[in-house]
């Protein structure tokens, strides 16, 4: 650590404490940030890193410590001051308006008014709309519906509406987590040249390859705290590791293999019109089933039609070899089959509610007593599942909007675990999760299994795909194209039997 | 972890049902200050029942606001379910046929709601419930045009003026209701499911909750239930009108939502909607013996609402649960 001299750093923040009633938010942390480099900041989910970033971007005040901009002491009352103190941020969800133009967000708040009429100067926006994205080496018409791009298109535009407001620093919220390698090649480019431009930037990321690509320097936040600062190129990956989990990892995925019982569940030609067709599949007990494919396959599909989201319009489950019928979830959470979805925040959570209500929804049947529900017994149920997958929270009332993605996770496992299912399907298990909740999740699937669960896991992560399953099902374009055993399955054979026939047409898998 | 939070008496005090606890106090001495009448024990309990027959409608639209819909055609279902019952008591069914027959009128409209709001998932409940409103009524006119239909035999006149001892059998009925939908709201696993609905209904879809078979059962028992007040309403008017209980839908929904019941749904409770039908009915017996016109009653309300709506944004207020 080197102390400041003069306006070294564009962005400085000396022991910044924040509370939240219960919490710990942020104890003592520290962060520099120099003139035109990128500053990787990494942590766990629940490290703090989103409310550091809302401290700098004035959505939360710190309750000690000093922010320096360009050396000078400031304080940052609200978003629309950080604005006018040239820093943007850049969310994972990007909070743009779908039905406006890209001209129209690029612009909100600070239009070309004619200075007569103050009548919005049309032409004139959107050849500048259209000039910034060409900075960027993008292409993308200004007058397109922002709601028709893409996820990676909507963050070129958020950069654009950086540009335009002369942002000096931009906070990127993990950006790549929700792209496509090539997408993510896009957005290392446009990043890169950025920087080139003088613009300091804060990458926030789980994946190393991003702050490899990309950052100088990088700074690791755990548990609410600042664990230290280092050059990209002095460390290394074990020590970073260490660093953000304050323990080694020796391996990734749990080696233990369950034993493979009895068959639990079959599909016989499951077909839904438009998604897919001519699904065969068969589950064991202890088992881990691998679903991968390109994103648009149809893997969540199948697995929302078994768990009667959508319910399939032909072909037969059979649950233990007898046939059953699934019209909503509801039937299939009576037969034994438990569903974790992709998006935890929609269809995981109810946010506004407490850990415990959560947990207890799909089961409150359970609770039911002769006149009313019996909340002793739902409260002692509850705890002890939040108890079992670790949830770590003030109390069972606290809120699940306010806790961390990892937490977030580990209320939706109980849930699901409360349900008592023989049959689990997990849709991307660990989509956005650090690399501890992840060994976290990798191991309490592997528990399962060996327990004599049936899992069936939806995955992109080619590591994971290969390092957590038994068999390996390969869809394309809503059939399945190939299915391999663990010991014949290799990244390469994966990958052949997912795109084989339009290789260019779609992006890859992520490796 | 722990179990629960520590009960907090700021909390329990800063409940916006409390606020209309405090309002009612308010309104009631107000009241006995200004007119020597008031307090008249007699006139209060009959004043009591002429506003009674739509708090019926108010218990189930509770439920339909918490999932975040909203019903304007009851108002319509009350006038068709008591005109067919007239018109099918004349034509010779026996009093009490004809009292089932508004009863499933009142359900079969409400059936109807719910199946369209679920059926056709990209109309809104608004539009829906817009559509039957103009509906509904309309069928109440062709069936009657713009006559109107009674001779109901005397006993028919107990429901809506009848007393068991002292007290009128419609509060006695009304408390009866009010305890059973508070319980299927707050007690249940029922009421549980809804409220995660009006919160977040594609997590409770996923959490294996039947959200479409719910929301037509509540749309369904609203429908009962206008049919209910289709009984009272048509007994203390003694015959009736294709054009009866107009307005009486937004009448409802302003209760309910003084009542702290949040129109983006998921938040509220039945005790706040049950003080403000008697807010309301009160101010209006009220300010109606001392002369003071309609008008000013209805900015008194509107007034009312717009705090009702306002205060639960504040930071202070609890979360309803």
């Amino acid at each position: 650590m080197q102390s400041a001299e003069g306006p070294k750093f564009v962005l400085e923040l000396k022991g910044i404490h924040k509370r939240f009633p219960g919490v710990r938010a942020l104890q003592d942390v520290h962060f520099q940030l120099r003139p035109g480099e990128i500053h990787a900041l990494m942590g766990e989910n629940g490290a703090g890193k989103s409310t550091f970033i809302k401290i700098i971007t004035g959505v939360h005040q710190p309750d000690e410590g000093e922010i320096l901009l360009n050396g000078e002491p400031v304080s940052i009352h609200n978003p629309k001051d950080s604005q006018h103190r040239g820093i943007a941020a850049i969310y994972q969800h990007v909070t743009c308006y779908p039905d406006l133009s890209v001209t129209e967000n690029i612009f909100i708040g600070h239009e070309t008014v004619s200075p007569l009429t103050r009548a919005i100067q049309w032409k004139s926006m959107h050849e500048e709309a259209r000039k910034l994205l060409a900075e960027l080496g993008s292409d993308i018409d200004p007058r397109t519906e922002m709601g028709a791009l893409s996820v990676a298109q909507q963050q070129i535009v958020e950069i654009a509406k950086a540009l335009s407001t002369k942002a000096r620093i931009v906070i990127m919220d993990e950006p790549t987590a929700a792209l496509t390698k090539r997408e993510s090649e896009e957005l290392y480019r446009i990043t890169l040249k950025l920087r080139d431009s003088g613009v300091s930037v804060i990458f926030i990321s789980h994946r190393f390859e991003d702050m490899y690509r990309l950052a100088s320097r990088v700074t690791v936040f755990r548990d609410s705290q600042y664990i230290g600062s280092w050059d990209v190129d002095k460390i290394t990956n074990d020590d970073l590791i260490m660093a953000m989990v304050g323990r080694e990892i020796t391996q990734l995925f749990p080696e233990k293999r369950a034993e493979i019982g009895a068959e639990l569940l079959r599909v016989e030609n499951l077909g839904k019109v438009g998604l897919f067709s001519g699904i065969n599949l068969t589950l064991h007990q202890g088992e881990i089933l691998g679903l991968t494919g390109l994103v648009g396959a149809g893997r969540s599909e199948v697995c929302q039609s078994i768990f009667g989201i959508l319910p399939a319009d032909a072909g037969t489950i059979y649950l233990k070899g007898q046939p059953v019928r699934i019209n909503r979830p509801s039937d299939a959470i009576a037969l034994g089959i438990g569903y974790l979805p992709e998006d935890r925040q929609k269809q995981g959570l109810v946010l506004s509610w407490g850990i415990g209500k959560n947990i207890s929804l799909p089961m409150i049947d359970e609770f039911a007593g002769t006149w009313w529900l019996d909340e002793k017994k739902e409260g002692s149920v509850v705890r002890d599942l939040a108890d079992f997958v670790k949830v770590k929270a003030g109390g069972i009332e606290t809120e699940a909007g306010t806790l961390s993605g990892g937490n977030q996770q580990k209320v939706i496992v109980a849930k699901l675990l409360g349900t008592k299912p023989k049959v689990i399907i997990i849709d991307e298990p660990t989509k956005g999760v650090d690399v501890g909740a992840k060994a976290a999740i990798h191991e309490i699937m592997g528990e399962l299994a060996s327990q004599g669960f049936g899992i069936i896991m939806v995955s992109s992560e080619m590591p994971e795909v290969l390092g957590m399953s038994d068999r390996i099902a390969v869809m394309r374009e809503g059939r399945i194209s190939a299915i391999l055993d663990r010991d014949e399955a290799t990244q390469e054979k994966i990958l052949e039997a997912a795109m084989a026939a339009n290789y260019h047409a779609q992006e890859p898998l992520r490796g | 972890m722990e179990l629960q939070q520590p009960f907090s008496l700021k909390r329990f005090f800063l409940q916006w049902e409390w606020m209309l606890v405090l309002i009612f106090v308010a309104v009631n001495v107000i009241n006995m200050n200004l007119s020597p009448y008031y307090l008249d024990a007699e006139g209060l309990r009959d004043a009591t029942m002429s506003f009674l027959d739509k708090a019926f409608i108010v218990l189930p639209m509770v439920f339909i606001i918490i999932l975040g819909d909203i019903d304007i055609s009851v108002a319509s279902i009350v006038a068709l379910a008591s005109v067919v019952m007239a018109v099918s008591f004349q034509a010779g069914v026996p009093m009490a046929a004809a009292m089932v027959i508004c009863l499933l009128v009142g359900t079969a409209c409400g059936f109807v709601n719910g199946w369209l709001i679920v059926r056709f998932k990209e109309l809104s409940s608004v539009i829906v419930t817009l559509a039957t409103m103009i509906i509904f009524r309309g069928i109440a006119y062709i069936i009657l045009e713009d006559q109107s239909a009674g001779k109901f035999p005397a006993w028919f006149k107990f429901l809506g003026w009848g007393y068991i001892g002292e007290v009128p059998f419609m509060l006695i009925m009304f408390v009866l209701a009010v305890l059973f939908f508070s319980w299927a709201l707050h007690k249940t696993a029922f009421g549980r499911r809804v409220y995660s609905m009006g919160n977040n209904v594609t997590a409770a879809r996923f959490s294996g909750i039947n959200v479409d078979g719910i929301r037509i059962l509540i749309f369904t028992v609203a429908g009962l239930m206008s049919g209910v007040t289709a009984l009272f309403l048509t007994s203390r008017m003694g015959s009736t009108r294709p054009n009866v209980a107009t307005g009486y839908e937004l009448e409802v929904i302003t209760m309910v939502v003084l009542g702290g019941v949040s129109t983006s749904g998921g938040k509220g409770r039945m005790i706040g909607a049950v003080i403000a039908v008697f807010l309301i009915g009160y101010l209006r017996y009220g300010l109606g013996l001392i002369n003071i016109p309609a008008q000013i009653l209805l900015i008194v309300i509107g007034s009312l609402l717009v705090a009702a709506v306002l205060v639960p944004n504040f930071k202070w207020s609890p979360r309803a649960r």
